[in-house]
């Protein structure tokens, strides 16, 4: 395991007057009804986990969920009731106004659902407030700035104010401006729920080249299951402040850990999501017929070849070393077995 | 009965109606009632009842308590009086050091405070009519008269007009462009040649110096409020009375509180121009989107860059609006307050109007307006100015402004030297054009308005009559014949059914004050001249509105009519009127009712406007017409808006009425106009402005009430 950048220990959210108080009383055992009662509304309650160095998690949930209130407990945006935050070792909640400030300044990027540009500026101008605020001179600010105008392709409308732009082009400039200073870690508050579906497909797909690239510690919310499976290296499912499952999207799909999580994978064409490697049996390496395919392949792109196959398929790594087999027929099994009955 | 079940409302309010005529025709006028015999006017009779009240000694004419009440507040102006008296003059004694002196000196508190703040002002408004106009107070501010008596060439010389009018061109350029920058320097040029300069100057020096710091102040306590519910709490009655409170009453404590001159102008300026100030900077500040104030604090603000560089331009559309209202008030007030010793055009304006010499006061008027209206596009042009980051300009061409104002300054100080030798002995127009010495069409004027007398006056004349004895004086008895009970029932009864026992009780204790003030009588001739204002006002209102919103180039023409209109300072309205109409009743309506139709214009374009259009689609669709588009769609979505205007409209017939005292009125306003020339009428004068503010916030609490339900029942906001 690499480096852990974000730790989060016991977290809970509650609103209301007395939540400290009756958080202390509750003994970690929060239980939202009767905090409800008292007219507390719990956010998050016991968030555990841990974002590696490089890593994209996936905060997945419905609207109440807590999945935004968790992403603002991490960025300080509100302070968490309790629990124990770390960004990169530092606790996040020791930390006065001017370190966290720092912090934000030089670690940390945010992109809104609403895209929360300054009306008031200009593209390039949106671009290099953070730069501009830290105290960057103008002229080296909106170089810098220019720079990030072109990674996001906008180039020719930098003099543009954002209500001239359509809600794709805004979040551009949303993103420019969170990776402006070089964050190490970088938020995103369903950064594409707000635009039209050939525009977030388009997004998701720039957000990935972008990723590749760049490699940053990522915390990315969403409300769609099948964005949150896209772009994931871990998904964390939400439900009422609780974090119901925290796995990979292939786990996730093959064993959903409660009936909740299930229900969301059951619409999940699972070709497209698992990879050879999720299915294939590690144990059998012998009698392999003559097709070999890569553990790293989606199944979907290579179904077909396999299904004509009558004998075992082999799986190659990337070194071309065999490190399993697939049986046709545990292809079938993958994409249609098990979907009623919920194995 | 299955009426009453559909309408329950209606009939509550037929019940409301007929308890208050029951009441009105039960309770009869009683004999010694007589209008005007003013239980305010303080003169000793024997039929005055009296009694005492915290020492002081109230008299007044005792009727039956259905038909009037007696004024039990009657002690309150006399006390405010005797309060402030006390404060300035006795309050906190404490050891002043005299620098004139050269000595201690023991002094009140306040006085001091009052003393030091009158003479910063002083000095700031003589420093920038120094420069535009030349003078030697601001030299001697810094040394001593003894020193100047030594240098006397160290005199400010005061800037030609030439550079003037040129630097304005050349900002306004900078700010805006060509348009603007031709608009500023033809006001300019006609100011100088129309012999107004001086006073122009005075003006605007008084602006420059009330304007920013009705600003600074409003926005800051703007922003604190924002941050502090505490402060909010404080401030919200206070921005409320000072809402509806009419010009005229503040100036009374003023005069008290800081004496005669610009300096109590500038001061008196700020409490009126701050409030609204305050206000729209609230409102602007908490309709940001929260998402964008975290996207601030995520770039890694501190407190004072969120402020300055997030919050504040974000909400930079409320607070431009707050700009626009300062600068109106501002000027609104350059002119009131000339009553209380402020120089310049309002100075000539009054006077002008005093001695019934339209010319004169036209000019005057003109200038102001042009002025206002000069000031106000600059302000906004300057908050939408953009920086372009990306042009590769030369050095000339991003220092032209400047190198042209140099060069205009050179120009205009050798044209002005030139002019020493072509005016010999006589003035330099080159420098500066003498009051009265320019073009002056004041004659034009004032023939053209004989001339209007002689032609129409017949017509003019019949009308007037017509109005005033078959409309107005009936109108006016009506009101005066309602016993004090059957008014404090409707209003109460309709604060009920609108908004509760909460709006009942918020109405009562106002409609109390004033029943229990000294002055209810006036209070109702007020009532009557505002209400005739506003139904008229309305009426054009909602039908040029109307009308205008048809077209969306026309709808756009008579926005843009009503921001100009508003910006005239609201003394201005006077002048066309009484060359009409001479000094009657008439004058003051017709003012008001123009002043008061540019609300109800603006919210009703304004609210029809805001009908969304997937709604127009849905209407189309069905096959509606054109009118029945209107009536049943758009009228009422937009009703809650246009309430508003209403709203809006009664403040500003409520301003006109008063100011129209100047006219020669009857009502609150003549009073509050008397006040300024009693030398205990500070009391008077505020209680007197408080009883107006209080009228207009009956309206405001009722019509906000029901707009806020019928919004809510709507699913708009």
């Amino acid at each position: 395991m690499s480096e852990t950048v974000i730790k989060c220990e016991s977290v809970y959210k509650i609103f209301g007057e007395n939540a400290k108080k009756m958080l202390e009383e509750s003994n970690g055992n929060v239980d939202a009804k009767t905090f409800q009662k008292r007219g507390c509304i719990v956010g998050v309650n016991n968030a555990s986990f841990e974002v590696a160095k490089g890593e994209m998690l996936v905060v997945m949930g419905l609207s109440g969920s807590g999945k935004s209130t968790l992403l603002r407990c991490i960025s300080r945006l509100t302070d968490a009731t309790g629990g124990k935050i770390f960004i990169e070792g530092q606790d996040l909640l020791e930390l006065n106004n001017k370190e966290l400030i720092e912090l934000r300044r030089n670690k940390m990027g945010m992109v809104f659902q609403s895209f929360a540009l300054l009306p008031h500026k200009t593209v390039v101008e949106n671009i290099a407030f953070p730069l501009q605020i830290k105290g960057t001179n103008t002229e080296e600010s909106i170089s810098r700035a220019m720079e990030m105008v072109k990674l996001v392709g906008l180039d020719g409308r930098e003099n543009y104010f954002p209500r001239e732009l359509s809600g794709g082009q805004q979040q551009r400039v949303g993103i420019a401006r969170s990776l402006a200073v070089e964050p190490d870690i970088w938020f995103l508050d369903e950064p594409f729920s707000a635009l039209d579906p050939l525009i977030r497909k388009e997004m998701q797909d720039e957000f990935l080249r972008l990723q590749e690239k760049l490699q940053k510690t990522i915390m990315f919310i969403t409300h769609d299951f099948d964005e949150a499976l896209k772009l994931a290296d871990r998904i964390a499912i939400m439900k009422d402040g609780i974090i119901e499952q925290l796995d990979t999207p292939a786990n996730i799909v093959l064993n959903p850990a409660t009936e909740y999580v299930r229900k969301f994978t059951e619409e999940v064409p699972r070709e497209k999501v698992l990879i050879i490697e999720d299915v294939m049996d590690a144990s059998s390496k012998d009698d392999l017929g003559d097709l070999k395919v890569s553990k790293d392949e989606i199944i979907e792109n290579v179904a077909e070849k396999i299904l004509t196959q009558e004998k075992l398929v082999g799986v190659v790594d990337s070194n071309n070393n065999i490190v399993g087999s697939i049986k046709p027929s545990k292809i079938i099994d993958t994409v249609f077995g098990g979907r009623k009955n919920g194995s | 009965m299955e009426y009453l079940k559909k309408y329950p409302k209606l009939f509550q309010w037929l019940f409301l109606l007929i308890v208050f005529f029951a009441l009105c025709f039960a309770i009869d006028v009683p004999e010694t009632y007589k209008f005007i015999r003013g239980q305010a006017e303080f003169v000793k009779d024997p039929n005055q009842s009296v009694y005492f009240f915290l020492g002081k000694e109230v008299r007044y004419y005792a009727f039956d308590v259905f038909w009037r009440l007696p004024p039990l507040l009657g002690w309150l102006p006399i006390w405010i009086n005797d309060s402030l008296f006390f404060l300035m003059n006795e309050w906190m004694p404490m050891e002043f050091w005299n620098e004139d002196t050269q000595e201690f000196k023991t002094r009140p508190i306040l006085l001091q405070i009052s003393r030091n703040l009158t003479a910063f002002m002083t000095f700031l408004i003589e420093l920038i009519r120094e420069i535009l106009l030349g003078g030697l107070e601001t030299i001697v501010a810094f040394t001593s008269w003894d020193f100047i008596d030594a240098y006397p060439w160290l005199e400010l010389p005061g800037l030609p007009w030439t550079i003037v009018a040129a630097g304005a061109a050349i900002l306004s350029y900078k700010l805006s462009g060509k348009g603007l920058a031709l608009f500023a320097g033809l006001t300019m040029i006609y100011i100088s040649i129309f012999g107004q300069w001086k006073p122009s100057m005075q003006t605007l020096s008084f602006i420059l110096v009330a304007a920013p710091l009705s600003f600074i102040f409003g926005l800051g306590l703007g922003i604190a409020a924002y941050k502090s519910k505490r402060v909010e709490k404080a401030l919200y009655p206070i921005l409320l009375v000072m809402q509806t409170m009419p010009q005229y009453a503040v100036l009374v404590p003023a005069l008290v509180l800081f004496g005669v001159g610009d300096h109590a102008a500038v001061i008196i300026t700020m409490v009126v121009a701050v409030p609204p100030m305050i206000l729209l900077t609230i409102l602007g500040l908490r309709a940001i989107p929260p998402e964008v104030i975290e996207a601030g604090r995520m770039s890694g603000c501190t407190n004072w860059q969120l402020m300055l560089k997030v919050l504040i331009p974000t909400a930079r559309r409320d607070i431009l609006i707050g700009v626009n209202q300062v600068i109106m008030v501002c000027f609104s007030m350059a002119v009131i307050s000339a009553f209380i010793g402020a120089k310049g055009l309002g100075f000539n304006l009054l006077l002008a109007l005093n001695q019934l010499n339209i010319g004169l006061a036209l000019e005057a008027g003109l200038c102001i307006s042009l002025i206002a209206i000069l000031l106000d596009k600059m302000s906004l042009a300057w908050a939408n100015k953009q920086t372009d980051y990306f042009g590769n300009l030369t050095f000339f061409q991003r220092n032209k402004n400047v190198i042209f104002f140099a060069a205009s300054f050179v120009i205009g100080i050798i044209l002005a030297y030139i002019g020493t030798f072509i005016f010999k002995g006589s003035f330099n127009y080159l420098f500066e054009i003498p009051h009265n010495k320019g073009i002056s069409t004041a004659d034009f004027w004032n023939k053209g308005v004989d001339w209007i007398f002689d032609t129409f006056f017949v017509y003019i004349k019949a009308f007037n009559t017509w109005l005033i004895q078959d409309v107005l004086q009936p109108m006016r008895a009506l009101y005066l014949r309602m016993p004090a009970v059957a008014t404090l029932v409707l209003a109460v009864g309709a604060g009920y059914l609108i908004g509760g026992i909460r709006s009942a009780l918020v109405v009562a204790a106002l409609t109390l004050f004033i029943a229990l003030s000294p002055w209810w009588d006036r209070a109702l001739v007020t009532l009557y001249m505002a209400t005739f204002g506003v139904v008229i006002s309305c009426l054009i209102g909602f039908t040029v509105g109307t009308l205008c919103f048809q077209n969306k180039k026309s709808a756009a023409f008579m926005l843009g009519v009503c921001d100009i209109f508003q910006t005239f300072p609201s003394f201005v309205y006077l002048i066309p009127v009484m060359m009409l109409f001479g000094i009657t009743d008439t004058s003051v309506l017709i003012a008001v009712i123009v002043y008061a139709t540019i609300p109800a214009t603006r919210y009703t374009i304004e609210g029809l406007r805001s009908v969304p259009v997937g709604l127009h689609e849905a209407a189309t669709m069905s096959g509606v017409n054109k009118f029945q588009r209107l009536t049943k769609i758009e009228f009422p979505l937009a009703f809650p808006h246009m309430m508003l205007g209403l709203n809006q409209t009664i403040v500003f017939a409520l301003f006109m009425v008063i100011i129209g005292a100047f006219i020669g009125t009857e009502d609150l306003g003549q009073y509050i106009l008397k006040a300024l020339s009693d030398k205990n009428g500070a009391g008077i004068g505020l209680t007197l402005g408080i009883c107006v503010a209080f009228i207009g916030l009956i309206f405001d609490n009722l019509i906000r009430t029901w707009v806020g339900k019928r919004k809510k029942h709507l699913g708009i906001d």
